[in-house]
């Protein structure tokens, strides 16, 4: 007999039983769906971030201060007041660092932020012209600071679209509208392009003046917060935050590079830190989903074990009309593959349509996870041979006469 | 045709053992139309399973078609069943849902007959049974008479060596229980060896020769006269 008969046979028999067939199925695509729409979120969110981080450029190594060694404790790093910009300067201007191309000093602070009758707390940072290139900032309205604006400690600012919607209200123009940080007049010159993004260190909730106005005029202080390096590619990375590192411990005249009062991290740390911690979350998700997977398979077993029971008298019929064991199980495993495969096919469109509306609601990349969906199509049809199987071979064993005479 | 020489069937349990059949030997020639009857516990349920190839004798031989069935394999009898034997059950055991065409089909798909002749024979066969305008309804839509009249021709898809019915008409009213016999008969005459067992005496006197069981052992073999005269006249 023909596998093609046998499938002709199961699928007769799936379509005769509609409501069990569906119910058996539903747990599948239950269990499919949400390992899908589990992993690919999971995924997108770790896109969005590492979007995130790329977009602040691949190529960056940024310096903070460490706090300042005194005794056996040791401050949080970006708390100490170690870097200055006649360090940035000496960076940018040092013909030792062959591997730097450019650097952006940056001081900032978070503070409050009024404007009218409107306020909010937002990331204040000062930054210098090239802060906008290297960090890859791009202004939509007006234009970014200058250096004249540096120069003059101007009070100007530019702002990100989520802070001027909140400072100004939607669609309202904020190039020159007044703002007033910490007592000072600022004149709105630019607005900057979204990068998106959500929650903390959003860079579109931010605020940018010269260096030296946020310096002299704003928050009082000589020192830098960063020191944003930008290198000659993405190959010299690793050489650049060693050549950096042992020029800043010879300018502060530190020995021992263990005793550091700055720490420099490149994109790539902070990005494989981030998706470490993404990709713990997928698996967990994943991991919770692959249960609902599982509840999916044995609610096939318990179905395919009913339905072998409710056609003991069928089965003993068949194999009374001539079918051969081989023929039974085959029949009854093709069933049970096709309820999990068909479940599978159709939780995994499901999955994707979940996983699609929610990153459009929560405005993430939508990423379809093939490797998601592998595992799933090769989990369901795995599943659907694991669970079918022992179904299938107690269907196989009947004994035609009680078979028949099974009530 | 069929030949039993010594078969014996005892069923054992953890502490008793039962002796179903005792000793049984006969034969049946082809064209035979034969009726085992016997009381309930007679053993003749036991003798249509091991004639039907569903069960195998503890001790003794039996052959069909000139093969010896004893000896098979669990595979070697589902073949076995499935070319030499056409089943008629009391309770007809047609696939639920499933129309009647496809019910006829079911052997010869097992056989691995092409499509178009399994069609072609099914047709032939309901067409036979007088079945030629419900082909297409499923078993639920049909009465217990006309199912028993797909189950016969199901029996006879594979152009069995004997037909094999138990208790054909159990479970059917008299007036359709009259029509299935006048199909039997009619089958008789096309010449097909029929072994068909029941209790009840009128049933029995459709068959050319009764076979009367007790106790696991035969009490009585006789010619049936009035089945046998119809056969003989028709012949001569």
């Amino acid at each position: 007999m023909e596998y093609q008969e046998i499938l002709t046979e199961s699928l007769s028999t799936l379509t005769i039983n509609k409501l069990r067939t569906g119910l058996a199925i539903l747990g599948i695509i239950i269990g499919i769906g949400s390992v899908i729409a589990l992993i690919s979120l999971g995924q997108s969110s770790q896109k969005s971030i590492e979007n995130q981080i790329q977009s602040l450029g691949s190529n960056m190594l940024t310096i903070y201060p460490s706090g300042q060694q005194s005794g056996a404790v040791r401050g949080a790093m970006g708390g100490g007041t170690t870097l200055t910009l006649a360090d940035a300067k000496a960076i940018e201007t040092s013909s030792t660092l062959t591997t730097v191309s450019r650097v952006s000093p940056e001081y900032s602070s978070r503070s409050q932020v009024t404007a009218g009758r409107n306020n909010t707390n937002t990331q204040i940072t000062g930054v210098e012209p090239q802060y906008a290139s290297i960090r890859n900032v791009t202004i939509s309205q007006g234009s970014f600071i200058t250096e004249g604006n540096v120069t003059a400690l101007s009070k100007v600012a530019v702002v990100g679209p989520q802070a001027a919607e909140d400072l100004f209200g939607e669609g309202v123009a904020a190039v020159g509208q007044t703002i007033r940080i910490k007592g000072q007049m600022l004149t709105v010159v630019g607005v900057t392009v979204s990068k998106g993004g959500s929650g903390f260190n959003n860079p579109d909730d931010a605020i940018y003046v010269p260096l030296t106005t946020a310096q002299k005029i704003l928050f009082g202080s000589n020192y830098l917060s960063s020191i944003a390096v930008e290198a000659k590619s993405s190959d010299v990375m690793t050489e650049a935050q060693n050549e950096i590192g042992y020029f800043l411990l010879a300018r502060h005249k530190i020995s021992d590079a263990a005793n550091a009062d700055f720490s420099i991290m490149s994109q790539n740390d902070i990005l494989s830190t981030v998706s470490q911690v993404t990709g713990t979350f997928t698996t967990l998700l994943g991991g919770i989903a692959a249960i609902s997977l599982l509840v999916g398979g044995i609610g096939i077993m318990n179905i395919m074990l009913v339905t072998v029971t409710e056609r003991t008298r069928e089965i003993g019929l068949r194999k009374a009309l001539g079918a051969k064991k081989k023929v039974i199980i085959t029949q009854f495993l093709t069933e049970a593959i096709l309820l999990t495969v068909i479940g599978g096919l159709l939780g995994m469109m499901l999955g994707i349509i979940i996983s699609y509306i929610l990153t459009k609601v929560m405005s993430m990349p939508f990423t379809i996870s093939w490797y998601a969906i592998f595992l799933a199509i090769g989990v369901s049809g795995a599943v659907g041979i694991l669970f079918g199987w022992y179904p299938a071979k107690k269907a196989s064993d009947l004994q035609p006469i009680e078979a028949l005479r099974y009530e | 045709m069929i030949s039993l020489s010594h078969l014996t069937k005892i069923y054992k349990t953890e502490s008793v053992e039962t002796t179903a059949l005792d000793d049984i030997s006969f034969s049946v020639k082809k064209g035979e139309f034969v009726a085992i009857m016997g009381p309930s516990g007679s053993g003749k349920s036991t003798l249509m399973h091991i004639l039907g190839a569903l069960d195998l004798p503890t001790s003794g031989t039996y052959t069909l078609d000139g093969e010896t069935v004893s000896k098979l394999s669990e595979d070697e009898l589902a073949d076995m069943r499935n070319r030499k034997i056409g089943f008629i059950f009391q309770a007809f055991n047609l696939l639920p849902r499933t129309t009647a065409l496809k019910n006829v089909m079911v052997p010869m798909m097992y056989a691995g007959i092409p499509k178009e002749e399994r069609l072609e024979k099914a047709k032939k066969y309901l067409t036979m049974v007088g079945l030629k305008d419900r082909m297409l309804h499923t078993t639920n839509q049909l009465s217990g008479g006309q199912q028993q009249r797909v189950a016969i021709a199901r029996g006879l898809a594979m152009n069995p060596a004997i037909l094999l019915a138990d208790e054909p008409t159990g479970n059917i009213a008299s007036i359709q229980a009259d029509e299935i016999m006048k199909i039997f008969e009619q089958l008789h005459d096309a010449g097909h060896t029929i072994v068909m067992i029941t209790h009840e005496p009128d049933i029995a006197h459709h068959a050319e020769r009764i076979i009367v069981l007790k106790d696991g052992k035969i009490i009585s073999d006789i010619k049936n006269g009035k089945r046998t005269r119809l056969w003989n006249t028709k012949k001569s």
